[in-house]
C-alpha cells in the first residue's frame, strides 16, 4: 500500500496565498500564507521578487509557516526569492513543503558545465573555402547521380518504373492546368502591356513577334520550371526528406538498395520528360492569351498566324525545348538532393523544402543567363 | 499536516467496456486510485491497456461505464469542467510526444505560457527545475531529435509535470529502453511520489518495472474481454491460481 504520511502536497480547498511584510527587529520579514500552486505563482511571481530585491544589504526573513500547500512552481518561486538577497532565510516550512524545498533546490543545481571556448574570428579564406566546398558537394553529387546512371542496367530491378510514371503524373499532367492558366495569364499580360506602346508606333502586328519570341525563348522554360520547382521540387524534397528523418533512407542503404538510384533517378527521369511537355503547353496557352488580345484590338487572326511563322525560326522553338529539359532535370536534382541532406526532426523537411524551392528558381535563372550567353556565341 | 481528508479517490473507473464494432476489447472494468499511489495496468499486447488509459483521461468516450477523474464525471461534465480537469493531470504519451522543433526547455515552457501568469524568467525557472527533478539540467537547450530514447522519456515526464498536476499518467514509460536505463525512470517516479505526493497510473508490461514501482495493479487479458487480476503484484506473482496471470508473472508462454 501507498506511504501513509504525509498527505498530498497540495489540499485541494485551500484558498490561493497572499503576500505581507512586516519586520522583525533589524530584519524584514515577508510572510506567504494559503496554497502556493503553480497559479498562485504566476500570479506573485512578479511582485515577490520585486518585494525580496527591495532593500538590499538588509536581513530578509521569508516565513512560509502560513503555507500550506506548495508545489514545484511555487517552490522555484520560494527558492527565487531567497536568492535575490544573501542571507535570506526560509522559515516555518512544514515538513512536506520542506520535502518539495529540497527536491526543488536539488533540481535547480547547475550541472558543471564545460567552459564554451571562445570561437575564433573566421578569416575570409575560410569562408570562400566553406562556399567552394559546399559547391563542390553539389558538383560531386551531380557525379554521383551520373554514375548511378551508368550504373543503371546492373541495378534495373532498383529503378521502379510505377514510381517514375506516379511521379510523372504528380509533377505533368496533375500540372497543366495551372500551366495552361499562368501561360494564358502572361500572353494576356504581354500582349496588353506591350500593346499600348507599340501602337503609337503603327507597330501593333510586331507584338505577336515579341510575345512570341520571347516566350519561345525565354518565358516559356523559365516559368515552367518555376512551376515545377515549386510544385515538385518541394514535394521531392518533402518526401525524400521525411525518409531521410525516419531512418527509411539508413533502411534501404542497409538493404543494399542505392537511394540515387531507387529514389532520386525516377524522380530526376520524371522531371526531364514531362519539362518539354509542359514548356510546349505554356508557350502555346501564352499565345491563345496573345491572340485574345490582339484580335480584340483589330487584327485579324490570319496576320497573326503570318506573322508568327514568318518570324520565328525552329531554333527559338527548339533552344527554349533544350533548356526546359535541362531545366526539369536541375529542378528535380536540387528537391532531391535538398531531401537527402535534411537534418533531423519535423522543421528540417520544411528546410528541405524551402531550400529545393529557393533553390531550384535560383539555379534556373543562373542558367538561363549561361545559355543565353552560350546561344549567342553559337549565334542562335 | 492539517489537511482535510482525502474522500475522494483520485480516478475512479466503473463499469468502464470498450467496443469496436462486434468485437468487445473489453468490459466490466472498475478500479480505483488512491491519492499518492503507484496503480499500474498491465496485460500482454493488444488487451486494452493503452485505449482504457485514453479513456481514463477523456479523449475516447467509453462504450459503457463511467470516468470519475479527480472528482470529475469525465462524460457527463460540461466540457468546460472537463478541459479545467485535465489541465490539472500530466500525461506523457508512448511515443513521448515532445514538440520535435522546440527545445526540451520550450517544450516545458509552452503550457507554462498558455495556462499561467508566469512572466518570462518565471517560466524559464520552473522549467529549468522540471528538468532538473528528472535528471535532465543539462539537456535543456536540445532538440528531442537530439536525445536519446531514455532522456526522451524524462523529458515527457518533466513536460507533463510542467502544471505540477497531482496526478500522472504514463503509457509505457519504459517501453524500447534497457533494463539500467528503465530502472532509473521507475526511480524517477518513486522519487516524485516521495517528494511531490504524486499519484501515478502506469500502463506497462515490464515485470521488472511492475514489481519494483506498483501499490497495486490492475491485470487486463484480450481472451478474457477485460481484468482477470487485481491487487499487489507480488501477491499475484506468488499466489494467484489463474494460470495466465502466473504465466505472466512467470515469463511462461502461454
Amino acid at each position: 500500500m501507498p506511504p501513509a504520511a504525509p498527505g498530498p502536497a497540495m489540499p485541494a480547498t485551500v484558498p490561493a496565498s497572499m503576500l505581507a511584510s512586516g519586520q522583525r527587529g533589524e530584519a524584514r520579514v515577508l510572510s506567504l500564507r494559503g496554497r502556493l500552486d503553480v497559479a498562485a505563482a504566476g500570479r506573485l511571481w512578479t511582485r515577490a521578487l520585486q518585494a525580496a530585491a527591495a532593500q538590499p544589504g538588509r536581513k530578509l526573513v521569508i516565513d512560509i509557516a502560513g503555507l500550506e500547500g506548495c508545489d514545484t512552481a511555487g517552490a522555484a518561486m520560494l527558492l527565487a526569492m531567497a536568492e535575490a538577497q544573501q542571507g535570506t532565510v526560509l522559515e516555518g516550512a512544514r515538513p512536506q513543503i520542506a520535502a518539495v524545498l529540497a527536491r526543488a533546490r536539488e533540481a535547480l543545481v547547475e550541472p558543471p558545465r564545460p567552459a564554451p571556448e571562445p570561437a575564433p574570428p573566421v578569416p575570409w579564406r575560410v569562408v570562400i573555402g566553406n562556399g567552394l566546398a559546399v559547391a563542390g558537394d553539389g558538383f560531386a553529387w551531380l557525379g554521383e547521380a551520373l554514375v548511378a546512371v551508368l550504373r543503371l542496367p546492373a541495378r534495373s530491378r532498383q529503378f521502379r518504373i510505377g514510381d517514375l510514371l506516379h511521379t510523372a503524373d504528380q509533377a505533368g499532367v496533375r500540372a497543366v492546368p495551372l500551366v495552361l492558366l499562368l501561360g494564358v495569364l502572361i500572353g494576356l499580360i504581354l500582349a496588353f502591356q506591350s500593346l499600348v506602346p507599340m501602337r503609337r508606333f503603327g507597330a501593333d502586328l510586331y507584338v505577336a513577334n515579341l510575345v512570341a519570341i520571347s516566350l519561345l525563348r525565354e518565358l516559356g522554360p523559365l516559368l515552367a520550371a518555376v512551376v515545377l520547382a515549386g510544385r515538385s521540387g518541394s514535394a521531392f524534397a518533402a518526401e525524400i526528406g521525411t525518409m531521410k528523418v525516419n531512418q527509411e533512407v539508413d533502411a534501404l542503404i542497409t538493404m543494399g538498395i542505392d537511394p540515387m538510384t531507387m529514389l532520386v533517378l525516377p524522380r530526376m527521369a520524371a522531371a526531364l520528360l514531362v519539362m518539354p511537355a509542359l514548356t510546349v503547353l505554356m508557350e502555346v496557352a501564352g499565345l491563345a492569351g496573345m491572340s485574345v488580345v490582339l484580335v480584340g484590338a483589330g487584327i485579324p487572326l490570319v496576320a497573326i498566324g503570318n506573322q508568327i511563322i514568318y518570324w520565328l525560326r525552329p531554333h527559338d522553338f527548339f533552344g527554349g525545348l533544350a533548356k526546359s529539359v535541362v531545366f526539369g532535370a536541375v529542378v528535380a536534382a536540387i528537391g532531391c538532393r535538398a531531401g537527402l541532406s535534411a537534418g533531423n526532426g519535423p522543421r528540417a523537411v520544411g528546410q528541405a523544402a524551402t531550400e529545393a524551392v529557393v533553390g531550384g528558381i535560383v539555379a534556373t535563372i543562373l542558367l538561363d543567363g549561361v545559355f543565353a550567353v552560350l546561344f549567342f556565341r553559337l549565334g542562335l | 499536516m492539517n489537511a482535510p481528508p482525502l474522500t475522494v479517490a483520485a480516478l475512479r473507473g466503473t463499469g468502464l467496456a470498450q467496443r469496436f464494432g462486434s468485437r468487445t476489447l473489453y468490459h466490466d472494468v472498475t478500479f480505483e486510485v488512491a491519492h499518492r499511489e503507484v496503480f499500474v495496468i498491465l496485460g500482454g499486447s493488444g488487451c486494452g491497456k493503452s485505449t482504457l488509459l485514453r479513456q481514463c483521461i477523456g479523449l475516447l468516450p467509453p462504450t459503457a461505464g463511467e470516468v470519475d477523474l479527480l472528482g470529475c464525471d469525465m462524460y457527463a461534465a460540461a466540457p468546460a469542467a472537463r478541459e479545467a480537469v485535465q489541465r490539472r493531470i500530466g500525461v506523457m504519451f508512448q511515443s513521448g510526444a515532445l514538440f520535435g522543433s522546440m527545445t526540451l526547455l520550450e517544450n516545458i515552457m509552452l503550457p507554462l505560457e498558455v495556462h499561467t501568469d508566469l512572466p518570462l524568467p518565471g517560466r524559464r525557472r520552473v522549467a529549468r527545475l522540471k528538468l532538473g527533478l528528472v535528471g535532465l539540467a543539462d539537456a535543456a537547450s536540445l532538440l528531442p531529435a537530439e536525445i536519446s530514447g531514455g532522456m526522451a522519456k524524462r523529458a515527457a515526464i518533466a513536460r507533463a509535470l510542467a502544471l505540477d498536476p497531482p496526478l500522472l499518467l504514463l503509457d509505457e514509460p519504459s517501453a524500447g529502453l534497457d533494463p539500467v536505463t528503465s530502472a532509473g525512470i521507475d526511480q524517477l517516479i518513486l522519487e516524485l511520489r516521495r517528494d511531490l505526493g504524486l499519484t501515478f497510473v502506469v500502463v506497462t508490461h515490464e515485470l521488472a518495472s511492475i514489481l519494483a514501482i506498483a501499490d497495486r495493479c490492475l491485470m487486463l487479458d484480450r481472451d478474457a474481454e477485460g481484468v482477470i487480476a487485481a491487487g499487489d503484484p507480488r501477491t499475484l506473482r506468488d499466489t494467484s491460481e489463474d494460470p495466465k496471470v502466473r504465466g505472466f508473472f512467470r515469463r511462461e508462454a502461454a
